[in-house]
């Protein structure tokens, strides 16, 4: 095996074995278990730059892909294959996903406190409280360190695997076990502090949402094995008879063709992965759980998972486009792209929590690029997904230092009552966290898109670009409006984190987080702004053609034939930096002066509107009435009280009562009467024909001998006279 | 020569009369003294048999040693056992040594 094809192979290996360390041997001790777990992602994150670099030098890598596979399960004539392939697609998502999961790994040390005394009252299941210390004559509390220390590493290890097996699988099956693994390890993660009840039912949440989605995907799987006989990617998508020959089977469900068909479902799975509308609804509750864990899910890991599927699948959800016409399920994914991306911008603008502005703000990039995908922008598609994961893990990672930072000065000032995830008890952070501001700032503006110098710009501009050219005019501006909001919540929640007044005691008192969470932030900031320089459009005024359009031609040659870049055209271009420009700007100019217990500003001349974007639409109380209510109803009164109270447990009484009724009769008359008295009956007629049997046994041995001597007689006549021998 | 019939009746007849005593005597010795009447008839019918008979063979003499042999040992439990007896219970009357019924 070539060495590159081998690594590969390794790749998901290392945090696997350091789960199974950390579980099996080390949970003990957390030094240990740190080690264990940032090496085994230092050792992928080597293995996976191995394989990028390589898929670098060759020519036309699109055509040559790293792989390799083995016969796996056998099930009659047909053979499962397993196997790993790294082509420029998956080779792009490798980096981002290596990098990334790195430096969440190095930043989860800090921010669960590694190196602090362990707390006061602390218990498993529930966030550190912390740790009364005394220094220099005087008491204060300082943070104390995770119960649960070395399990959060164990854990985060699962994860990092289910990621690499998803993206080096060479098919569609190994994918979605990477993709359920995933799916456990973020129910076990978003329910980390289990002590917490909002945490439990969180968890439980996300579980369940995605596991509608995984449930569609699945069959969507079931069907294109059936269809195609193989799961292969290269086999599918790289083969144009293939595609032709799901394109022309007809599906016999609304008119769909079989690829149209396993299109839409596989789809629905990424619906549920990825949190676009309607299933978006566990991704904000999941900010339940550790900051470190919410950038895993939500910027480098599992909703990119959702979005790297469909990208992967493009060829069979395009296949029967002709002439630039989108098929079903590309306009479905046009709809719902476009629609979570304003709606959930919308949301994003009424939101308090500093983390939950960023799930929503994730859940409206995500829909971005599904909408990308649904115009047929692939390219841009892949761009974007790549520089959100880099933007929006150091967009959640610095929320989690802003939010450890305030958690330090709550516990420094003793004032409990003060949320320290609430914006509004924010403000003049700048001074106190300087590294923590200019990186958020950084990752803040490449979210907005601010212009030329950001990798946010180059993503989105090309996908608003491909919008106009390609003519379609809804998605545009539906997404221009999305970018205009993004801009203006981004700008929001830095004004009113880092600029101006200090709006409580514990933000005057927040202080600079550990090198640990720095350091993964300035180095996330820098792909932050760099990764968009790969994929400058040719045609760009100034700039284009000084810096080839590498991204372009690379993941461009993932596909049978490479698409052409877009034409490029003013408009888009202006459109985009004038939305990002004032939808900064705005938000600079809204929110740079709020005094301490104010309002929202905008709640005011928004009205209802703003209470209807506050309260996310009431989607999650319309899910209540519609789904969990009934639900619970039907469980309660029809399956539990009359189902299985009366139905079955009757059934079960009665087949009790019978049974007693029954044993009761046959003791009663057969068992007492019959086999009782027969087997008495014996033992009384032994008994006195005994009794009476015995008067014979005189004890006078005279009697004896006469009794003997006359059988003998007897015995000797009958035999002489009656015989007569 | 006196015919052999002879012999078995008289045989016959002592063997009754030992019975009788076995059966209708008290005294344990005396029904010991029967035992040993029927005995002596049956040996009288063998060396009897054995002379009209087979007189060139042994067999019929072998017998009737044997049976005297056993006879002497017989004769020396019983008495055995009656004087133990008559040492517990001061008799020797059959009718009263009855310890064996139930």
């Amino acid at each position: 095996m070539e060495i590159t094809t081998l690594f590969i192979w390794l790749i998901p290996v290392p945090p696997l074995l350091a789960f199974f360390t950390i579980v099996l041997f080390t949970n003990r001790n957390n030094r240990l278990s740190h080690r264990i777990a940032v090496g085994a992602a230092g050792l992928s994150w080597l293995f996976s730059m191995w394989v990028f670099w390589q898929a670098l030098q060759k020519e036309h890598f699109g055509e040559e892909v790293f792989a390799s596979s083995f016969d796996w399960l056998s099930m009659g004539a047909d053979k499962l294959r397993i196997g790993v392939m790294i082509d420029p697609l998956s080779a792009i998502v490798l980096f981002f996903v290596a990098w990334t999961v790195l430096m969440i790994f190095i930043y989860s040390i800090g921010y669960h406190n590694f190196g602090q005394p362990k707390g006061d009252h602390d218990q498993a299941g529930l966030p550190p409280h912390g740790a009364k210390v005394k220094e220099h004559g005087h008491e204060h509390t300082v943070p104390s360190i995770e119960p649960m220390y070395a399990r959060f590493f164990a854990f985060i290890g699962l994860f990092a695997f289910g990621m690499f097996t998803l993206v080096v699988s060479d098919n569609l099956l190994t994918l979605f076990v990477g993709w359920e693994i995933m799916g456990l390890c973020s129910y076990l993660l978003i329910g980390f502090w289990y002590g917490k009840e909002s945490a439990r039912d969180a968890a439980k949440k996300a579980f369940m949402t995605t596991r509608i989605g995984d449930v569609f995907m699945l069959l969507g799987i079931a069907y294109l094995y059936s269809a195609a006989g193989t799961l292969n990617f290269r086999a599918i998508l790289h083969s144009q008879e293939m595609l032709d020959m799901l394109a022309a089977l007809p599906s016999g469900y609304f008119g769909l063709s079989a690829a149209g068909l396993i299109g839409l479902l596989l789809f629905i799975g990424t619906v549920g992965k990825s949190a676009q509308f309607p299933l978006h609804v566990w991704l904000p509750d999941a900010m339940e759980g550790p900051t470190p864990v919410s950038a895993m899910i939500h910027a480098a890991t599992m909703v990119s998972a959702g979005v790297y599927m469909v990208i992967r699948m493009f060829p069979l959800l395009s296949a029967g486009m002709d002439h630039g016409e989108p098929t079903v399920a590309m306009s479905v994914m046009a709809f719902v792209g476009a629609l979570t991306a304003l709606f959930a911008a919308t949301i994003a603008l009424a939101q308090n929590d500093i983390k939950r502005v960023l799930a929503y703000s994730t859940i409206s990039q995500l829909g971005y690029m599904i909408a990308a995908l649904g115009i047929g922008a692939y390219v841009a598609a892949a761009f974007h997904l790549v520089t959100h994961a880099f933007f929006k893990a150091l967009l959640f990672l610095g929320s989690g230092s802003v939010i450890h930072g305030v958690e330090h000065g709550v516990l420094h000032t003793g004032d409990h009552d003060t949320d320290p995830q609430d914006m509004f008890n924010m403000g003049g952070l700048r001074k106190k966290m300087p590294l923590t501001f200019w990186t958020f700032l950084i990752g803040g503006f490449s979210l907005s898109g601010f212009p030329v110098l950001t990798a946010g710009f180059w993503s989105k501009d090309e996908i608003l670009a491909d919008a106009f050219a390609n003519e379609h005019t809804v998605v545009f501006w539906t997404l221009a409006a999305a970018a205009f909001l993004t801009a203006f919540y981004t700008m929001r929640q830095i004004t009113l984190t880092f600029l101006g007044e200090a709006r409580s005691e514990a933000a005057e008192h927040a202080h600079e987080t550990p090198p640990s969470m720095t350091r993964p932030l300035i180095v996330l900031a820098v792909f932050a702004l760099a990764a968009g320089w790969v994929g400058v459009p040719d045609h760009f005024p100034v700039l284009g053609g000084k810096l080839p359009n590498w991204f372009h031609h690379f993941v461009g040659g993932t596909l049978l034939t490479e698409p052409h870049a877009v034409k490029f055209d003013r408009f888009p271009l202006i459109t985009s930096v004038v939305v990002a420009g004032g939808g900064l700007f705005l938000g600079w100019l809204v929110y740079r002066k709020v005094p301490k217990g104010a309002a929202d500003p905008l709640s005011k001349p928004l009205g209802p509107l703003y209470r209807l974007f506050a309260n996310k639409y009431n989607i999650d109380e319309i899910y209540s009435f519609l789904f969990i209510r009934p639900a619970v109803w039907f469980s309660e009164q029809f399956t539990y009280l009359f189902l299985d109270r009366k139905i079955i447990d009757g059934l079960l009484h009665a087949v009790a009562r019978f049974s007693v009724a029954l044993g009761g009769f046959l003791r009663k008359y057969i068992d007492v009467i019959v086999i009782n008295g027969s087997g008495d009956l014996v033992a009384t007629l032994t008994q006195r024909f005994g009794q009476w049997f015995r008067g014979i046994q005189t004890g006078r041995v005279q009697q004896y001998m006469l009794a003997a001597m006359s059988l003998t007689f007897i015995t000797l006549f009958y035999y002489l006279l009656v015989l007569q021998p | 020569m006196i015919p052999l019939s002879w012999y078995l009746i008289f045989a016959a007849a002592l063997f009754c009369i030992g019975l009788y005593g076995v059966l209708a005597r008290k005294n344990a010795i005396a029904i010991l003294m029967g035992v040993e009447l029927m005995l002596n008839a049956v040996n009288i019918n063998l060396v009897a048999f054995w002379r009209y008979l087979a007189p060139q063979r042994i067999d019929g003499q072998v017998f009737a040693i044997m049976v005297f042999a056993v006879a002497a040992a017989e004769v020396a439990v019983g008495l055995a056992l009656v004087i133990s007896v008559y040492r517990r219970r001061h008799t020797v009357a059959a009718d009263e040594i009855d310890m064996m019924k139930w």
